[in-house]
């Protein structure tokens, strides 16, 4: 009696338990489906499609047939492309190193007592807020080669007399986007750099002052290792973003002068909507994939070494 | 020689006067410590004199050269922070040696004195681990070490004690002592516990609201409180304080109050003569206070019912009310005593005081 | 103290401070500027005789007018706003009840699920665009807000996921523990006490996520043709320029205007907007 007795409770006392380990499961899988089918549907669904349409023919209204490699051999031939790539690397890897240097900067400007910062830092965050696209346009109109105000400025200051064609030249070009891309970053990387700044200890900076450190050797000696956690992440989303950008360089230059401010983005939009040529457009995107792909995990690799020091 | 004075200093922070007309002479080799309740000033001084706080008005000498402008790391000193402020992507090693790099002395220079250091705190084995790996204790001599490598004029100490349990505070108390003997540097310390104060101290300055109240030996202060405040700061548990009225009863000076009626010593009644009739604060210590006898003079006794008996083995504290006043009382361990007890008390006649009822100076 | 003397300040502190906020905000102003310009002054080579560039004296509403008579320029506002209003309300769900499940429950593979959605969130668009334009075309939701508003969260969920994981880890465990004990199941325990606690966080992910769905450009470029569909940004670029020719006096005033809503809204909310930054960067 007393053994069915006890089995009875036993079996009582399991069943409230898994029953709980199902609810959960079960309640897990109910608050996750919403995410899981739209981005099934909307994210990994077009990835594949996409793979399947970079290995075929495809036209716009012709949906061609299984070419394999092709496309792929196509683009590595093409001498746009591999300008193309270079572009993207350039374009990603000075505004980057610009915007780490000018966003830490400001942030260690901001990171005092001072009156009216919280309404400067929320003003700074404007070029980051305000939709890209419509920014680029002012700064087009900044730029415009007859009507530029920057032109202007430096014929006053007497610094230049012939006028600088900022989207025409394929040097300055680039370099337009490129202080564009930077102006627009700046205000991220100071911000969030900002954030990672504060948590580091004032007394740590009194202590390394005591110690005989000047402001630059403080700098590197206390603020940059700490700092660098937050530094790395920030650096890794603002690598994906610039590396696949597409409407800055749209309104700006289209791509050109002569190709020369193509990124992956636009020369894909260029051939698989602008052409029409669906398959190949396909190819350059995914092309981005293995790029991406060695960067995010060269970098978290390294987030997580630095977290373990 | 490495004396720091300070004279006539202030210190504002937009409109809040936190230093008040601060003068102070720190001797060469000694052990100054400042304290006082938060916000009294006693770190903003400090601060001031490593260079950490602008000066609003006055000068601050270390070894008789005017360091108002000098920035932290020009004035030869070296600071112990309440929260240690160890580096920490830096190894034990690195953290001593990083003044000393900043600085660029040589390596072999900076091997012996961090070895040196190391050996004085007993932290040889820990050279090579990161600060998070560490107690706080250890944290702790590690923050020492940093400032021992130096070799500093003169060492600052901002409550390095507040963040170790209380075992552990006392263990630290004793060694600071005994590296301040071995090392005889000259050293500020600031501290809110007036028993690191009472028994670390050379000297202690009292501060409350940006003044300072009292600087003396700690014994000085101990015995004879420049003002009501001090008195009640220093000595634990705390002085007994009544408010009474000074009377004169057929030529002799008397303290009353309900309850109460205290005659007055020598010296003291001479000077409350002075202020017959008026009011006055009467201030005795817990332990000045014992069970009366017959030996006892009927002028020094009173008395009063007790209400909680503390009994912590090495004495009993009696929490006592006398008329409308409560009073603590430190007796023998061995007395037998419950609460609502009525006792009979008698308190030592050299060990009154007397404190103005509106300046609160004493007396 | 340890910054040095006065003019020390001024030299490394304020100065630089006050050339990089006119740096950052002097766009905006031009922006301003043009839009109130007449076009006989807008139209000035650069090096022009008596050419004052930084202010007019005539200001004018004509370029305003234009936008609102000779576009749609009202509809892609209401466009844009409805879209964005819609992609955030349903990223917020999914991205609330997501970060939920993987911060608070315990089931298989939840940490593979959780790298998953990170994983999604660096497949940027400009990777999708083309074989998403065909899906969107198949399933008949092409030239319709529609085809915004189910591929915007897309990018808005992850990042909302992501916020809301580290803002539900923060909360402690005993708050849920306790409700439990007073008789809450494990779902009203999350909506009545979980979520409410988490209000901050929601803010924070519903004003990025709404600031997102504005910035967006290609898919609205690739999905939508007609003029009365289009939203702001892709409105501004392609009906605004004919050929060659830039309108830059409506150009302006459409940058201008278009980026008055997320403004005022950013206002509003700017210390949830910079909490939301910082947190999905310490994260």
């Amino acid at each position: 009696m007393a053994v069915t007795a006890l089995s009875a409770a036993e079996s009582k006392r399991l069943s409230p338990r898994l029953r709980k380990l199902e609810d959960e499961r079960w309640l897990a899988m109910a608050l996750l489906a919403p995410t899981a089918i739209l981005l099934g549907l909307f994210i990994a669904y077009p990835f594949f499609e996409g793979v399947l349409l970079s290995l075929s023919s495809a036209r716009v209204g012709d949906p061609g047939h299984f070419v394999g490699l092709k496309n792929f051999h196509k683009i590595w031939d093409d001498s746009i492309f591999r300008t193309t790539v270079w572009n993207t690397f350039w374009y990603t890897g000075v505004t980057t190193v610009f915007k780490l240097a000018l966003g830490l900067w400001l942030a260690i400007l901001l990171n005092r007592h001072f009156k009216g910062k919280a309404i400067i830092r929320a003003f700074i965050l404007l070029p980051f807020i305000i939709p890209t696209v419509l920014s680029t346009f002012a700064w087009k109109w900044m730029f415009d080669p007859t009507f530029s105000v920057i032109n202007w400025s430096l014929f006053q200051l007497g610094l230049i007399t012939t006028r600088i064609n900022w989207l025409g030249d394929p040097d300055l070009a680039m370099t337009s986007i490129i202080i564009i891309n930077i102006w627009r970053g700046v205000p991220f990387f100071a911000i969030t750099l900002l954030a990672g700044l504060q948590t580091i200890s004032p007394e740590l900076h009194e202590a390394a002052a005591i110690d005989g450190a000047r402001p630059w050797a403080r700098f590197w000696h206390v603020t940059w290792p700490l700092l660098m956690p937050v530094t790395l992440v920030v650096v890794l989303f603002s690598v994906i973003q610039t590396f696949a950008d597409f409407q800055l360089v749209y309104v700006m230059t289209g791509g050109g002068p002569a190709n020369a401010t193509h990124l992956f983005a636009t020369y894909a939009y260029q051939l698989g909507i602008g052409t029409g040529l669906l398959s190949e457009g396909a190819a350059i995107s995914l092309a981005m994939f293995p790029f991406l792909f060695v960067i995010v995990v060269v970098q978290l690799l390294y987030i997580r070494r630095v977290e373990t020091r | 020689m490495a004396e720091v004075s300070l004279h006539k200093l202030n210190k504002k922070f937009d409109t809040t006067h936190v230093v008040k007309d601060v003068d102070l002479q720190i001797r060469d080799k000694e052990f100054m410590v400042f304290v006082g309740p938060s916000g009294c000033g006693k770190t903003t001084t400090l601060r001031m004199i490593a260079g950490l706080e602008a000066i609003t008005t006055g000068e601050i000498r270390i070894d008789d050269r005017v360091v108002n402008e000098v920035p932290p790391m020009d004035r030869d000193i070296a600071m112990v922070f309440q929260n240690y402020a160890l580096y920490p992507h830096m190894s034990v090693a690195s953290n001593l040696a990083f003044g000393l790099k900043m600085r660029k002395f040589e390596k072999a220079e900076i091997e012996k004195r961090i070895n040196n250091a190391a050996a004085i705190l007993g932290i040889e084995s820990l050279l090579q681990r990161k600060p998070r790996q560490l107690s706080g204790g250890q944290r702790q001599r590690v923050a020492l070490g940093r400032a021992i490598v130096r070799d500093p004029k003169v060492f600052l100490f901002d409550e390095p004690l507040s963040n170790l349990d209380a075992k552990l505070r006392v263990q630290m108390r004793v060694e600071l002592k005994k590296l301040h003997e071995r090392l005889a540097v000259t050293s500020v310390y600031v501290t809110h516990d007036q028993v690191e104060a009472m028994t670390l101290g050379d000297r202690v300055v009292v501060m409350k609201d940006g003044l300072v109240q009292q600087v003396g030996e700690p014994l000085e202060l101990y015995n004879t409180p420049a003002n009501r405040f001090v008195a009640g700061f220093i000595g634990s548990p705390a002085m007994n304080f009544a408010d009474v009225t000074l009377v004169e009863n057929g030529g002799k000076p008397l303290a009353e109050a309900e309850g109460l009626r205290i005659g007055l010593p020598g010296e003291l009644a001479a000077r409350a003569r002075a202020k017959a009739g008026q009011k006055a604060t009467l201030g005795i210590r817990p332990e000045d206070i014992h069970i009366a006898t017959a030996a006892d003079a009927p002028e020094y006794c009173f008395e009063a019912s007790v209400e909680v008996v503390e009994q912590l083995g090495s004495e009993i504290l009696l929490d006592m009310r006398v008329g409308p006043a409560l009073m603590v009382a430190s007796v023998e361990p061995t007395l037998r005593v419950r609460a609502h007890d009525k006792l009979k008390l008698a308190l030592k006649p050299e060990r009154l005081h007397l404190f103005d009822a509106e300046s609160e100076a004493a007396i | 103290m340890i910054e040095g003397a006065l003019w020390r300040r001024w030299v490394f502190y304020n100065i630089p401070l006050i050339l990089f906020v006119f740096v950052l905000l002097f766009p905006f102003y031009w922006m301003i500027v043009t839009t109130f310009r007449p076009d006989g002054e807008l139209y000035l080579p650069w090096n022009a005789p008596n050419y004052m560039p930084f202010w007019t004296n005539n200001p004018t509403f004509e370029h305003i007018l234009y936008l609102f008579e000779e576009t749609n320029f009202a509809r892609w506002m209401f466009n844009t706003m409805f879209i964005a209003l819609v992609s955030t309300v349903i990223s917020l769900f999914c991205g609330v009840l997501a970060g939920y499940a993987l911060a608070r429950l315990n089931f298989p593979y939840a940490g593979g699920l959780g790298t998953a959605i990170f994983i999604t969130y660096l497949v940027p668009q400009t990777l999708l665009f083309i074989p998403l334009a065909e899906i969107i075309r198949n399933f008949q939701l092409g030239d319709t807000p529609w085809s915004l508003i189910l591929t915007y969260p897309t990018f808005l969920i992850p990042f909302c996921t992501w916020l809301m994981m580290g803002y539900f880890k923060a909360i402690p465990k005993e708050l849920e523990e306790c409700a439990r004990i007073d008789g809450a199941s494990r779902w009203k325990a999350m909506v009545y006490i979980i979520i409410p606690v988490a209000v901050p966080g929601i803010l924070s992910s519903g004003i990025i996520a709404f600031t997102l769905s504005w910035n967006e450009f290609i898919y609205a470029l690739v999905f939508l043709s007609s003029p009365d569909q289009k939203t702001v940004p892709v409105g501004v670029t392609s009906e605004l320029i004919r050929g060659d020719v830039f309108f830059w006096g409506p150009l302006m005033a459409g940058a201008l205007l278009g980026s008055i809503p997320v403004a005022i809204v950013y206002s509003f909310f700017v210390e949830h907007y910079v909490a939301g930054l910082t947190g999905s960067v310490k994260g």
